[in-house]
């Protein structure tokens, strides 16, 4: 044994941990506290992880070493190697691990505890929702990721009588959740694990890769509250504490990404099934034409614009051309231009993802304003630039109540004097509708791959 | 292990999640992704649960379990904090001297 640490010395030592995370989070307030925070988050895991080994029961320590080595080698490998651009589905996995590792908790300890005919009524309800969420976010988040990496169809997967199927299959691993806690058997509860993991799969499955984000906060949540069961089963103040934070965190980011959609969270997982068939295609813009420009007639508006706005989306982050954005940005600085960066909150496929890869470019996060603060400026702005970004951006969300983005609030740049759009062509954005900025008389087209579009950008402005 | 009355971990559990969402309502819409992933890593704590269950492992079930239980979590840990970090470590806060005369 390493040491033979008491249980209180232990339980004091997650009060310190828990105290550190919280602590993190709460430096996560500031662009310039944030890494701290981090830190201070990783202290706490550490001194968690260090008194455990420590604790005087735990003895299996070739087993943990060896377990603890092959994670942290997937882990580390994972995190270093992925793009920024994929960050979204790697906190998905991650997600999932931590979902799937509350259930293994769960059902080992619910089977040690039914062997010893020793199974409390209280932990009974703590280890079924352990088992039954972390197995539903273990699948649910691989789903997330494929979906993100593009390994299965953007768009819903949806197939008769789905509701009903998910219902079934979600009522058959509580009921056997519920009969392993009658009966002790662990069989029961492994299939009941099962149900939910295939539940997990059906219940992602029909959500478009647009709802991703959402999907993932709310997969967050799950986890968290999956810990925070594995928590009550072992008695273990460290698992409750982080799986409340977990959750309270994934809830909140959430609730704020449905209503930065303008829709309920119910809508956006259960919603597939009409959501895009039944409420229309919204007002078509067929037989309305687009107008085509080239780079260097961008690049001469660029030159005579005082003030410009970016509006980055996901076609910017598939194209890797944040950091040509950013020279694009630094040209125009140069030139005394003013360049703000408009970030709506469900730009890209996770909160937050476009200020990442803006920042991985370099750009000063001053720049980047929130939808509230920039919609007033778009009346001052001579050019609006807008790369990749979509739905976001379509007008049809404000007047056309048949579109289903009707009432999500947008970024209004169709009051800019003049808007140019690089895409790579035509093609519909996730929601699948025409977008009626695109013949707006004001806008021009500059098609293409976004990030040769702003090289061929940088280099009109300099031949300028 | 300590026989903690249910109450008690209630009253834990729901004085951390008030806590947690008064903390977390401070982070700003642009540091949404890096919170994620913090709180993400933060649910490694799971690592606890996995280390006491493997660690005091009678039978193979609990074994094979608890191994693998111990593997994604330590993923998760490991994996959650890297991923964190880098995205943290990007966020500039001055503007960067021109691009010209930064690279040479």
């Amino acid at each position: 044994m390493i040491a033979a640490l008491s249980q209180t010395t232990v339980n004091l030592a997650y009060l310190v941990a828990a105290g550190c995370f919280i602590l993190g989070i709460r430096f996560l307030s500031s662009p310039r506290t944030a890494r701290l925070g981090n830190l201070l988050s990783a202290i706490g895991m550490v001194i968690a992880v260090a008194f455990t080994l420590a604790l005087e029961n735990v003895d299996r320590y070739a087993f943990v070493a060896a377990a603890i080595g092959i994670g942290a080698v997937i882990g580390a490998a994972g995190a270093r190697t992925v793009r920024m651009t994929a960050m979204p589905q790697m906190v998905a996995l991650l997600n999932g691990a931590g979902g799937g590792a509350a259930a293994g908790v769960a059902l080992a300890e619910f089977n040690r505890l039914a062997r010893l005919g020793d199974l409390p009524g209280d932990t009974l309800t703590a280890v079924l929702a352990s088992t039954v969420l972390g197995g539903l976010t273990l699948t649910g988040s691989v789903v997330a990721f494929a979906k993100l990496q593009e390994l299965v169809r953007g768009r819903p997967i949806v197939f008769p009588g789905q509701q009903l199927v998910n219902a079934v299959v979600i009522a058959a691993a509580v009921g056997l959740a519920i009969a392993a806690g009658a009966t002790d058997e662990t069989v029961l509860l492994g299939a009941a694990f099962v149900a939910a993991a295939v539940f997990g799969i059906l219940l992602v499955l029909p959500i478009g890769g647009a709802d991703m984000p959402v999907v993932i906060a709310l997969l967050n949540a799950f986890s968290g509250l999956g810990g925070v069961g594995a928590g009550f089963v072992l008695d273990n103040n460290a698992l409750i504490v982080g799986g409340a934070l977990v959750g309270a965190s994934g809830t909140l980011l959430t609730l704020l990404m449905a209503k930065a959609m303008n829709r309920s969270v119910a809508n956006v997982v259960f919603g597939a099934f009409g959501q895009i068939e039944a409420a229309g295609d919204g007002r078509g813009v067929d037989g309305a034409t687009v107008r085509a420009t080239t780079p260097h007639d961008v690049a001469v508006q660029l030159s005579f614009a005082r003030k410009v706005i970016i509006v980055p989306g996901y076609g910017m982050a598939v194209a890797q051309a944040q950091h040509d954005i950013g020279a694009l940005a630094d040209i125009l600085e140069e030139r005394g231009v003013e360049v703000k960066y408009a970030i709506h909150p469900v730009a890209g496929r996770m909160p937050g993802h476009m200020n990442v890869l803006l920042a991985e470019a370099q750009v000063p996060y001053t720049q980047l304003y929130e939808l509230e603060r920039i919609n007033p400026e778009f009346p001052q702005t001579d050019l609006a630039l807008v790369i990749g970004a979509n739905d976001v951006t379509n007008p049809a969300a404000r007047s056309d109540r048949s579109s289903p983005i009707y009432g999500m609030p947008i970024l209004e740049v169709d009051k800019a004097a003049s808007v140019v759009v690089l895409k790579r062509s035509m093609s519909p954005g996730f929601a699948g509708i025409d977008n009626e900025l695109y013949v707006d008389p004001k806008t021009t087209m500059l098609f293409g791959d976004a990030r040769e579009s702003v090289l061929h950008l940088i280099t009109a402005m300099k031949d300028n | 292990m300590t026989d903690l009355p249910l109450v008690l971990e209630l009253t834990i559990l729901v004085l951390a999640a008030l806590l947690g969402f008064e903390v977390i309502s401070k982070v700003p819409t642009m540091l949404h992704t890096p919170l994620m992933s913090g709180a993400n890593f933060i649910h490694g704590i799971v690592i606890v649960g996995a280390i006491l269950v493997l660690g005091t492992a009678d039978d193979s079930f609990t074994k094979v379990v608890g191994f693998a239980a111990l593997v994604l979590a330590t993923a998760n840990v490991v994996g959650g904090w890297f991923v964190t970090d880098r995205m943290l470590g990007m966020f500039k806060r001055r503007p960067e001297p021109k691009r010209d005369e930064a690279d040479g």
